[in-house]
């Protein structure tokens, strides 16, 4: 019989120390914090306001620890989640607008641990509590608006050609030109085609009438522009919303995912993230009398809006905008010294303030006003041609004047914007113009809320279940293989500490409850090696050979069966990760680590075991307690 | 109990019996399946279910009126693990926003019941649940695909009929079974199939490795005689793996809570139809499709490849 490698056994080691060691950050669990941290540069919380958060949770009555700085913020610990959202409550309250209190998680893993750059397992929603939404971005309507502009550039370089049409329309992702005649439409297609090189211009028809057709190429950036762009704004609408731990993902062509830990009102997140507002500053075409407005006809280069504060009536505002709220770098919430009503206080970028600054210095004297723009996006279901009934996203947009005041003297690049009816709306204007708006609407098509209270049933289920499958398992490899059954055990124990420690290792691993069916199947299956060598090993002891001939023909012989079983188990697992959404896919990731991770241990951990009983002495065992 | 040679079954004797039974149960499933279909859940059909906990035992009727004064008149309301759980599932709506559905039905309740708590909303909305239902149908048959390719370069051909059948057996019943029971089929019953294909198959191969190195082994030419005595020397695996795995999906089912109810569910009798069919469906087919020791004879490794 060849003695068994030595490096195996030191494999084994360093295998079963290095996880042991990222494994072992799970054994302190977090405590809930509050982290605080301030809406200027730099976000530090300065010492004096320390101190008065300390204070304010002393008077409330809740326990807390020290506070500790973590990156630019600052985060105190408390006792329970109860206690947390009662402290973010008051703080919040106490502190206002110029800092975010958000509800955290604070690791207690000991800091030699953090240093190796262990830390505890990611937890999913469905163990911690959470809200998840899953949002698709409106194409449509972002492809409707590029359209819009796209005819009017059309328009532009006809009349600039000096080209006589007739129509340009929107039909889909085609622009259809009509032109008096044949010739016109000879002459219009190059200058065309080189002022939109973003479509295709079809051959010639038999009508004056060309047909340019959006490339496909375009069309995929613009989605990946407002995807990314949508990502982007509802980050910072979550940051804003004061979450940590938060998740914003893009997911597929047209679709974020937001994971929101430990948010219990689902509908103030639902609120935040769904809406797409932005402004616009215009001026007042105030050189129509009112009664013109109630007409409801516009002058050529003007809109009709209403005014909300004043009964919906109708204000007629020039076309143009002078600047949008994407130019918009800051936005407060204050309040009038005045009057004390409720205001915003906005910052514009260079364009918007220069823009502002050209517009507003040759209208001293005139109105000008802030038009308020939503679009609010829900599914509708229509009958489509084929008859079967489909969900669609419909868009409405709603739009209407917060605020006419007259130019007192030439803006720059701050001002503020009055006439809004609550300081909730004040801030919550302050925070979508902060946030920055979306670059197209949103519907929320999946949202699912779990609550704290059933994180922690589901946490404590998932336990309860692994640990009473593995003793079971434990107890009937004993009373079955003996010692062998032992070294099984042994095996089992190891592997567990190692699905643990890869799960901690891999920065994006989560655990999920169906995750944790995954490792709790694993431990009932991976038995399954230990129990194919023993019964070889039996087998061969039957058949008349030496105790340690059988363990090697056992061990040998069964290795190729352990192998094929468990593939099968793998490619099902892959599978499962790349089909299934968040929970299941926590269930074929810990389905993968535990069957390679089984099969190591089962195979040469437990041959370790075997060679340290049974091989090491010169004589050779006489009988196999198996 | 260890040293003594297993007992020698003649698994083989009600073979035909047991082959008709098999047929019987999946013509019935298929048939199942074909009329009633499964009670797809959730993940699969849209709409929204809202999970409340209260301090006492909840009235399940008096939750059901509350919620159809709200105009959810076909709401599903059932327990939810204990009494004083409940779950109230309603379909997609075209009247109400969708995304507000769980708010209007929490607060239905929660006029009627005090200290009412909020435990669990999900909503999904139906073109995801589509989208999920056909991503499912496609992995279960991407996995049985696969396993198909690994079976053909694992086995000869003959062999590899009778594993995919052992396994299609396998899934098409307990989705027979799923369909007849009404039970909830979500994403994690999914999840619990495609862990049934990987465990079926892994039964049937370790069997039908061990009939195949007997046939190459042995001077037995009678295959009967060849796959039974396969049969029994494995037979203590099979009933230990099974019986292990079962245990662990006992735990889970008792103590894993409502979610992971039904996944256990579907796996333990994906087990115990597994371990049945690997015996009987792979050597029945065996059987059928007339291998002989022939079949083992011809592959000795080529190692042209391995010289330089």
């Amino acid at each position: 019989m060849t003695r068994y490698p030595r490096w195996k056994f030191f494999l084994l080691l360093a295998v079963l120390l290095g996880c042991g060691l990222y494994a072992l950050p799970n054994l302190y669990p977090d405590v809930p914090a509050i982290q605080i941290s301030a809406n200027d540069a730099g976000g530090q919380v300065s010492v004096p306001v320390r101190d008065r958060v300390l204070g304010a949770l002393d008077d409330a009555g809740i326990e807390h620890g020290d506070g500790e700085t973590i990156n630019s913020s600052w985060m105190v610990r408390l006792r329970s989640t109860d206690a947390q959202l009662r402290a973010r409550e008051r703080i919040s309250g106490m502190l206002g607008e110029d800092y975010v209190v958000a509800l955290n998680l604070a690791p207690t893993t000991p800091d030699w641990l953090r240093a190796v750059g262990a830390s505890p397992m990611n937890l999913g929603l469905d163990l911690r509590g959470g809200v998840h939404f899953l949002l698709q971005v409106d194409m449509a309507t972002v492809i409707q608006q590029r359209m819009d502009a796209w005819s009017g550039q059309a328009k532009l370089t006809l009349r600039n050609e000096g080209i006589r049409y007739r129509s340009v329309d929107i039909d889909g992702r085609d622009l259809v030109i009509t032109l008096d005649d044949q010739i016109a439409a000879d002459a219009a297609r190059s200058p065309l085609r080189s002022a939109l090189p973003e479509f295709t211009l079809n051959q010639a028809e038999e009508q004056p009438r060309l047909t340019l057709t959006l490339n496909q190429s375009t069309l995929d950036e613009l989605q990946d522009y407002a995807v990314d762009q949508n990502r982007t704004a509802l980050n910072n609408r979550v940051n804003e919303l004061g979450v940590g731990n938060a998740v914003v993902q893009r997911q597929g062509a047209d679709r974020i995912v937001v994971q929101l830990p430990g948010v219990q009102d689902a509908a103030q997140a639902r609120r935040i993230l769904g809406r797409t507002a932005t402004l616009e500053f215009r001026l007042v075409a105030d050189q129509y009398s009112s009664s013109r407005a109630s007409t409801g006809i516009a002058p050529p280069g003007t809109e009709i809006f209403p005014f909300k504060a004043q009964n919906s009536r109708p204000v007629i505002l020039e076309k143009s905008k002078i600047a949008t709220g994407d130019q918009v770098t800051n936005a407060q919430m204050g309040f009038d010294q005045q009057s004390g009503t409720p205001q915003v206080n906005v910052e514009l970028d260079s364009t918007g303030a220069r823009s502002m600054q050209r517009i507003t210095s040759k209208n001293v004297g005139n109105p000008m006003s802030v038009l308020f723009i939503e679009t609010k996006t829900v599914m509708k279901t229509v009958q489509g041609d084929d008859g079967e009934r489909r969900q669609v996203p419909e868009s409405s947009t709603d739009k209407y004047v917060i605020n006419v005041a007259t130019i007192q003297d030439t803006l720059g690049s701050r001002f503020r914007i009055t006439g809004l009816d609550s300081p909730a709306e004040a801030s919550e204007l302050a925070l979508l113009l902060r946030a920055g708006s979306l670059a197209a609407p949103v519907t929320i098509v999946e949202e699912r809320t779990i609550g704290p209270s059933l994180g922690q049933e589901n946490i404590e289920s998932g336990l309860k279940s692994m640990a009473l499958g593995m003793v079971l398992v434990l107890i009937f490899m004993v009373v079955w293989y003996r010692v062998f059954g032992l070294f099984a055990n042994v095996a089992l124990l190891g592997n567990l500490v190692i699905i643990v420690g890869v799960m901690s290792l891999i920065p994006g691993a989560t655990l999920t409850l169906p995750g944790i069916a995954g490792i709790v199947l694993t431990v009932g299956m991976a038995v399954d090696a230990n129990v194919l060598i023993y019964e070889r090993i039996r087998e061969e002891l039957r058949n008349g050979r030496r105790p340690r001939e059988a363990i090697e023909e056992g061990y040998g012989r069964a290795f190729t069966t352990i192998l094929d079983a468990n593939i099968t188990t793998m490619i099902v697992a892959v599978i499962l990760f790349s089909a299934g959404t968040g929970s299941v896919q926590g269930f074929a990731v810990t389905l993968f680590i535990g069957i390679l991770s089984s099969m190591f241990t089962a195979i040469i951990g437990t041959r370790a075991l075997v060679e340290m009983t049974y091989g090491r002495g010169a004589r050779a065992p006489a009988k196999l307690s198996i | 109990m260890s040293k003594a040679p297993a007992k020698h079954i003649n698994f083989m004797a009600p073979r035909k019996v047991l082959g008709i039974l098999s047929i019987l149960l999946v013509v019935v499933s298929i048939a199942l399946l074909a009329t009633r279909g499964l009670n797809l859940g959730l993940d699969f059909t849209g709409g929204t279910s809202v999970v409340v906990k209260s301090e006492q035992d909840l009235d399940l009727d008096l939750v059901r009126d509350a919620v159809a004064e709200r105009g959810f008149d076909d709401a599903v309301v059932q327990q939810y693990g204990s009494a004083r759980e409940v779950s109230i599932r309603v379909a997609p709506s075209e009247d109400v926003e969708a995304d507000k559905v769980g708010g209007i039905v929490f607060e239905a309740v929660n006029e009627k019941v005090d200290n009412l708590g909020l435990l669990k909303v999900e909503f999904v909305g139906p073109q995801v649940g589509d989208e999920l239902r056909d991503q499912s149908g496609l992995a279960m048959l991407m996995a049985l695909g696969l396993m198909l390719v690994y079976v053909w370069f694992r086995f000869t051909n003959k062999f590899g009929i009778a594993t995919v059948a052992a396994l299609l057996h396998d899934v098409i019943i307990v989705l027979g079974l799923f369909s007849l029971t009404r039970w909830h089929f979500d994403l994690t019953v999914l999840a619990a199939i495609l862990a049934l294909i990987g465990y079926s198959l892994n039964d049937s191969i370790v069997v039908a490795d061990r009939i195949r190195e007997n046939f190459r082994n042995t001077r037995e030419t009678e295959p009967e005689k060849i796959v039974n005595d396969a049969i029994n020397e494995m037979l203590t695996r099979t009933i230990n793996t099974s019986f292990t795995t079962a245990l662990v999906l006992l735990a889970l089912f008792f103590f894993g809570g409502e979610v992971m109810r039904a996944f256990s569910e579907a796996l333990l009798v994906g087990i115990v139809v597994g371990t049945y069919s690997s015996i009987y469906v792979v050597a029945n087919l065996i059987f059928v499709l007339n291998v002989t020791k022939e079949d083992f004879l011809v592959v000795e490794k080529e190692e042209i490849d391995e010289m330089p």
